[in-house]
């Protein structure tokens, strides 16, 4: 593992008047896998949504060697960061195949196009089943997967993850994480993971912060914090 | 029969210049939510902009795809000097700008080419079609142009990726960025389309009603009947509520009595109260459900 793909330091976010992130320092290696963890309401989306340039942000925000803070939202995908979002984005009434073809919306290469909806195809078969029908229709795990995969035609460096287990059954949480894990192996790319489910994420990241209102409260590697008297207490339950 | 027959053929050629005009509504409603009162003075504008072409020597089709072009350049810079601003402004905003856009236009075209009626040529000509006398030329030109554009449109929004990228944006901008669509310049493009298509709907029907800064003002009421009969989010409802709107204007106008002219006006306003209050969504619109 090599320096890090993004560093953040010091990323102030509002919404409005309200303050919502105080400060934080973070990063992600390249090739790495880092989780923010923390309560319902702590932060983290509004981590993601701020990297993205969705909310109004302050602070350092260096991607690759450069910075990228105040950025608008479609500029920031153009570098090269997938933004997987709360409650998944789907384009509901258009096709899967439509809403892969969306993914690659700032490629030019129509055969590796082609190419990569085979090679996602293959990862997720259900999605397979249902090329030509309305991604409205598809279930819950279903349509997490399409976001999933709708990213990945970005082919990004870095993925930001937001609740990929969110309301999927523990089944389908396992399949998913265990196909970005071979993700991560096969094409060293990036993630920066939020998740209210730690023991998935622990297991999952190499990296992890604990947010708490706004705040970081500690960070290290997954399994030191996985170790921790009091993350065990508050966020895994044992 | 004949009479009957006759007036559903006039309906369906005035039909087909309501159903432009609802698509162009339909598209700037679609990437900014709210209806474009001025849209019908673009259309006018724009026709305006043929017949001086073709007062400086320049053939019709010539002047008809020179006018769509200036067209839609002009759209997009209307969306881009004017609206691109207002981006995060109330609907109310949007509405008095529209007003003003509305006003503005309106009174530039009477200072630059007067308020007196100019005759406009039609390149179909105005006989009747094979001498049967059931439709003219005209009409028949207006029809086919129509489905014409109609084709072209869905062609490019079903099967080009400029096209599927408008559609995102449509649907879901924020989705959109993030796949990194630069959502302003869909809008934008949006904006140049609506105004295109407004252009030709423009040039098509002033030979019928004559050239005049007003002259888009019952349009407009037809079209936007069109655009809610239809749904005001559903571009093919936007195409059959303006061919509907056509035929039952025109049907109810010879047929019921009282009615008549006078009261041809009316039935487009009955019709958007009409279905605001039993159907709201449209017939082809789809129920949009907020959570709050």
């Amino acid at each position: 593992m090599t320096g890090p793909l993004l560093t953040v330091r010091g990323l102030n976010a509002f919404y409005g008047e309200t303050q919502v992130l105080h400060g934080l320092d973070f990063e992600v290696a390249a090739g790495g896998i880092t989780a923010l963890l923390g309560a319902n309401g702590a932060g983290k989306t509004s981590t993601l949504r701020a990297l993205s340039g969705m909310i109004r942000a302050t602070g350092e925000i260096v991607f690759n060697g450069l910075s990228i803070g105040g950025r608008a939202t479609e500029e920031v995908a153009r570098l090269g960061i997938a933004h997987v979002p709360e409650g998944r984005g789907t384009f509901s009434r258009m096709t899967v195949d439509e809403n892969l073809q969306l993914g690659a919306m700032t490629r030019g290469d129509r055969a590796g196009i082609a190419a990569d909806m085979e090679r996602l195809y293959g990862f997720f078969p259900k999605l397979d089943q249902r090329r030509r029908q309305q991604a409205g229709t598809l279930s819950g795990g279903e349509q997490q997967m399409l976001a999933i995969a709708r990213a990945l035609m970005l082919r990004p460096r870095l993925m930001l993850l937001d609740e990929p287990s969110f309301g999927l059954a523990p089944m389908i949480v396992a399949e998913v994480f265990d196909i970005l894990r071979k993700l991560n192996a096969s094409d060293g790319m990036s993630m920066l993971l939020v998740e209210q489910n730690a023991t998935a994420a622990l297991d999952f990241a190499d990296q992890a912060y604990l947010i708490e209102t706004g705040n970081l409260v500690m960070g290290g590697t997954a399994a030191d914090i996985g170790r921790d008297e009091n993350v065990r207490r508050a966020y895994l339950g044992y | 029969m004949d009479l009957f027959l006759h007036q559903v053929l006039a309906g369906l050629a005035t039909g087909g210049i309501y159903a432009c005009m609802a698509l162009a509504i339909v598209m700037i409603y679609q990437a900014i939510d709210s209806l474009n009162f001025a849209q019908g003075e673009m259309a006018m504008f724009s026709t305006f902009i043929a017949w001086q072409f073709m007062q400086w020597g320049m053939p019709y089709w010539v002047a008809f795809f020179a006018t769509i072009a200036v067209s839609f350049a002009a759209g997009v810079a209307i969306e881009r000097v004017v609206f691109k601003p207002l981006r995060h402004a109330s609907l109310l905003s949007h509405i008095v700008v529209f007003i003003a856009l509305f006003a503005i236009i309106n009174s530039v075209a009477g200072f630059i080419w007067d308020f007196t009626i100019k005759s406009f040529p039609s390149p179909f000509g105005t006989q009747s079609l094979f001498g049967s006398g059931l439709i003219s030329m005209h009409d028949t030109g207006m029809i086919v142009v129509t489905l014409i554009l109609l084709v072209l449109l869905f062609a490019f929004f079903r099967y080009t990726r400029i096209g599927l990228a408008m559609r995102a944006t449509a649907e879901n901008p924020e989705s959109a960025r993030l796949v990194g669509i630069r959502v302003g310049w869909m809008v934008a493009l949006g904006w140049g389309m609506a105004a295109a298509i407004g252009a030709v709907a423009g040039m098509l029907i002033a030979p019928v009603v004559f050239l005049e800064p007003n002259m888009m003002l019952s349009i407009l009421l037809y079209g936007f009947a069109a655009a809610v009969v239809g749904g005001l989010n559903s571009p093919l409802g936007a195409v059959i509520g303006g061919f509907s709107v056509g035929v039952i204007e025109n049907l109810a106008g010879t047929f019921i009595p009282y009615v008549g002219r006078e009261l041809k006006l009316t039935i487009a306003l009955t019709l958007i109260v009409a279905v605001l209050t039993l159907k709201p969504s449209g017939l082809f619109g789809k129920v949009v459900v907020s959570r709050v």
